[in-house]
C-alpha cells in the first residue's frame, strides 16, 4: 500500500505543476492511528500517514509547515513537517490530549487534557509547560481570540467555557450552557464567540466584551429525532455571512445566517458529523462522519453537498492548508 | 513528566482563582443507602460481584459534582450506608432523614425501597437506583420517587427489539426459581408478544446437580426440542446461567441474563466519550464500572445537573425541574437522557453486551414512537397506572 500512495503521490506533485492550484486538506482518523491527505482538486486521498495512537485534534503552525497532531492515547502531542510528511517532535501534552488551540504568537499551544481536568499551556518552541490550569470534567473545546486575549475551554460534563486570560493562564470567568459543550468559534473581528453543546442540542453566542450570552440556536430537522440533533464543530465564513454547524448523528451540517442567527438550511452528510473546516477561498466546507468513515463535500455557492471521500476509521477532525 | 512538575507553582495559583464566583456558597447532601441480600450460593461462582456496587458510581458522581460545583460555589457531600439488613437499611436512612438530609439514592430490593418511601417526610427526594421490578413503575409509584435503574420491562423490550430485528423469532425460555427470575422472564414474555416472538418452549430451571460437573450432561437433554433460534435464560442472580451456553441440544445462541444480555451499563461501552467515563471510576475504584454503579452515578449526577442549572438546591424545586424539558443528563449513552413524567422513570438506551464486547444498543431504528425511541423501552405512558405528575 506505502508505496501506491508513494505513486499517487508523485501524480499529486506532477498536477500541481498544472495550472490549477491544489490544496491539501488533514484529516485525523481517530481509531486507525492515522492521517489522511486529501488532494482538494482532484478531491481524492492521495496519502495516509501513520501517526500516534488515537489522532483527534490537529491544527497548523501559523505558516502552515507544521501539523500538530493530538495523539490522545500516547498522551502527547506530535510535530510533522509538512514538507517530508514525517514526524520530526513531540510536545508535552498532558495526559490525554484531546483538542487544542494554537495562540496567535504562534507559539503558546492550549491543550485540553480530557482526562485530567485541565488545561496544559506549552511554548511549542522551547517545549516548557508554562502553566496548566484546573478547569471542570473532560475538557474538550479550545479555541483563542483573534486578539490573543482570552483562550476559552469548554468542559464536556461540568457544561461550562471557562474563559481564561492568556496573559495570567488564570480563569477568569465560567459561562454556563447546554450539556456537553464541545466547540467554540470566534469570529473574524472577535466580537462574538460561539459554542455547541451536543447533549443540549444548541448553540450558545456570546458577546465576548461582555462575555454575556446573547443568543441561543436550536435545530430542528425533519424527521429526525430531536436528541440525535447534537451540535459539535463549527466554521464561520469570513464574510460573517454563513456558519456552519455539525449536527453529530442527526447526519446533517445546519447552515445558519451569522447576522441574524436563523437556521437557513440542513444539508444531509455522512453519518456522525463532527468537525467541519473551510478551505482557504472558503468554496468548499469539509466535513468528518466518524461513523461512515467518510468525508462529506459542500460547495458553499449552493450550499449543496458534491462529493463523500473514503478515508480511514473514525474520521476527528479536519484541516484545509492554502493554496500552494 | 519532569517537564511537567516545573507547572506545578501555576497550577496551585490558578487553582486560588478557580474559586467561587456566588458570594453565597451552597451546601447539598445526599444520602446513599445500599442493602443487596446475600444472593445464596451459586453453582457458577467464579466470578463474584463486588460488594461495593453502586457505592463506587455514587462516589464518582459525588467527585463529578463537586468539580462542576467548585466554579459555582457549590459544594456536594455523599454520607453513605452499606447495610447488612433491610432493617439496617431502614436504621441508616432515619438517621441520615433525622440529621436533614432530603435527598437520597437507594441501592436496596423493592421492599426495602418502599419501606423507605412510607418514612420519607414529603420534601425527601428519592432515586432508586437497584430495585427493577415492573410494578415501581405501573402500579406503587410515589411522586418524590425517581428510577435511574431500568425496570426488567426496559431490559427485556431492548432484547426484544433486537431479536425481532435479527428475526430470531422462535424462543426457547429457561426461568430459575427465584423471584427474580420470575420478574425477569414475566418482563420478557410481555416483550415477546410486543414484539412478535414466539416462546415456542418456556421450561422452570428445577435442576439442584453442580452443573460444573454434568452440564454437559445435563443441559442438552434439557433444552431438546424440535427447533428454536435462540434459547433465551432468566437467571438474575447467576446459578447456571453461566453453562448454558455451549451445552444447548440446538446450536444455537444464548442470551438473556447470560450470553449476550441487556444491561444498565458495561466496561465494554466506550462510545460517546464513556471511554472518559470508564477511565475515571477505573481510577477512582480500581475496578471496571457495572450496571449499579451507573445507576446511582446518574441519580446522583441528575441531581448535581439540576442544581447547576437551577443554582440552588431544595428538593422540591429540584424534583419539579427534573421533570421539565430543560433538564438533560448527558450520561455518555449518545442521547439526552429525562425522567418519564408518569412514573420517574430515567428514559435510557439499553446496550446488549457478551461479556467482552458490545453488541448493539437499543432502541434500534425502525421501532418508531411519536415522542422518542427511549420510549419504545419499558412502560409507555398508556401502559402504567402511574401519574406523578398530575
Amino acid at each position: 500500500m506505502k508505496s501506491l500512495f508513494k505513486h499517487l503521490a508523485l501524480a499529486a506533485l506532477i498536477g500541481l505543476s498544472g495550472p490549477a492550484l491544489a490544496s491539501l486538506a488533514y484529516v485525523s482518523n481517530e481509531r486507525d492511528n492515522t492521517i489522511s491527505v486529501i488532494d482538494t482538486q482532484s478531491m481524492e486521498v492521495i496519502d495516509t500517514l501513520p501517526v500516534g495512537a488515537r489522532p483527534r485534534g490537529i491544527l497548523f503552525s501559523g505558516d502552515y509547515s507544521k501539523l500538530y497532531i493530538c495523539a490522545s492515547d500516547d498522551d502527547t502531542v506530535q510535530v510533522m513537517d509538512l514538507a517530508t510528511r514525517t514526524i520530526i517532535d513531540t510536545l508535552p501534552s498532558g495526559a490525554d490530549p484531546e483538542q487544542f488551540a494554537l495562540h496567535p504568537n504562534d507559539r503558546h499551544l492550549y491543550i485540553a487534557n480530557e482526562d485530567d481536568d485541565i488545561v496544559t499551556v506549552v511554548d511549542v518552541k522551547t517545549k516548557e509547560v508554562l502553566a496548566q490550569i484546573d478547569v471542570g470534567i473532560e475538557p474538550e473545546g479550545m479555541a483563542i481570540s483573534p486578539d490573543g486575549k482570552w483562550a476559552v475551554n469548554t468542559s464536556e460534563t461540568t457544561s461550562m467555557l471557562h474563559w481564561i486570560n492568556t496573559e495570567t493562564f488564570e480563569i477568569e470567568k465560567n459561562s454556563v450552557v447546554g450539556q456537553r459543550p464541545r466547540h467554540v468559534e470566534f469570529t473574524r473581528d472577535g466580537k462574538i464567540a460561539w459554542a455547541s453543546a451536543e447533549i443540549g442540542g444548541t448553540v450558545h453566542i456570546f458577546d465576548v466584551d461582555t462575555i454575556e450570552e446573547i443568543k441561543l440556536i436550536n435545530f430542528q430537522i425533519r424527521g429526525v429525532p430531536q436528541d440525535r440533533v447534537q451540535p459539535v464543530g463549527i466554521q464561520l465564513t469570513s464574510d460573517g455571512k454563513y456558519a456552519f454547524v455539525a449536527l453529530g448523528p442527526s447526519n446533517h451540517v445546519a447552515v445558519v445566517d451569522a447576522q441574524t442567527y436563523e437556521v437557513l438550511d440542513y444539508l444531509l452528510v455522512g453519518a456522525r458529523v463532527w468537525q467541519v473546516a473551510l478551505d482557504q477561498d472558503e468554496k468548499f466546507l469539509y466535513t468528518t462522519n466518524g461513523v461512515s468513515g467518510d468525508v462529506s463535500v459542500i460547495d458553499v455557492d449552493q450550499l449543496k453537498v458534491i462529493k463523500s471521500i473514503k478515508v480511514g476509521r473514525f474520521p476527528w477532525g479536519v484541516v484545509i492548508a492554502p493554496t500552494s | 513528566m519532569s517537564l511537567l512538575s516545573r507547572a506545578a507553582a501555576a497550577t496551585l495559583f490558578t487553582l486560588a482563582s478557580a474559586g467561587p464566583l456566588q458570594a453565597d456558597a451552597l451546601d447539598v447532601r445526599i444520602g446513599y443507602v445500599q442493602w443487596i441480600p446475600d444472593r445464596g450460593p451459586v453453582l457458577s461462582n467464579i466470578i463474584p460481584e463486588p460488594a461495593d456496587s453502586g457505592l463506587r458510581g455514587a462516589e464518582l458522581a459525588i467527585q463529578d459534582n463537586s468539580t462542576t460545583g467548585r466554579f459555582l460555589g457549590q459544594n456536594f457531600e455523599l454520607s453513605s450506608d452499606v447495610s447488612d439488613s433491610h432493617d439496617d437499611a431502614l436504621a441508616a436512612f432515619e438517621a441520615m432523614h433525622s440529621d436533614g438530609t432530603r435527598l437520597f439514592v437507594v441501592n436496596a430490593p423493592a421492599s426495602t425501597l418502599q419501606a423507605i418511601m412510607a418514612r420519607a417526610s414529603d420534601d425527601t427526594l428519592v432515586f432508586n437506583a437497584g430495585a427493577k421490578d415492573d410494578a415501581l413503575r405501573t402500579a406503587e409509584c410515589h411522586v418524590n420517587l425517581l428510577h435511574t435503574a431500568p425496570s426488567y420491562a426496559m431490559l427485556t423490550d431492548a432484547l426484544g427489539q433486537w431479536l425481532n430485528m435479527r428475526r430470531w423469532n422462535n424462543l426457547f425460555l429457561i426461568t430459575g426459581p427465584t423471584d427474580e427470575d420470575k420478574a425477569w422472564a414475566d418482563a420478557f414474555r410481555r416483550s415477546a408478544n410486543r414484539f412478535g416472538l414466539k416462546i415456542v418452549q418456556d421450561k422452570p430451571w428445577t435442576f439442584d446437580a453442580d452443573l460444573r460437573r454434568s452440564a454437559i450432561n445435563e443441559l442438552p437433554a434439557f433444552t431438546q426440542a424440535r427447533n428454536y433460534d435462540a434459547v433465551v435464560v432468566a437467571d438474575v442472580r447467576g446459578d447456571f446461567g453461566e453453562y448454558v451456553p455451549f451445552n444447548t441440544w440446538l446450536p444455537r445462541p444464548v442470551v438473556g441474563t447470560q450470553g449476550m444480555s441487556p444491561v444498565t451499563w458495561h466496561r465494554a461501552v466506550e462510545a460517546w466519550g464513556a471511554a472518559q467515563l470508564q477511565s475515571r471510576f477505573e481510577n477512582l475504584a480500581g475496578r471496571h464500572m457495572n450496571s449499579d454503579d451507573y445507576a446511582a452515578w446518574a441519580a446522583i449526577r441528575s441531581v448535581g445537573t439540576a442544581v447547576t442549572q437551577l443554582k440552588a438546591a431544595e428538593p422540591m424545586e429540584l424534583r419539579n425541574f427534573l421533570f421539565t424539558e430543560q433538564f438533560q443528563l448527558a450520561a455518555f449513552k449518545g442521547r439526552s437522557l429525562s425522567f418519564r413524567d408518569w412514573n420517574g422513570q430515567l428514559r435510557q438506551p439499553i446496550p446488549l453486551v457478551h461479556p467482552n464486547s458490545l453488541v448493539a444498543q437499543a432502541p434500534f431504528d425502525g421501532f418508531l414512537h411519536p415522542n422518542t425511541e427511549m420510549d419504545t423501552l419499558g412502560f409507555d405512558r398508556p401502559e402504567s397506572t402511574c401519574r406523578i405528575n398530575r
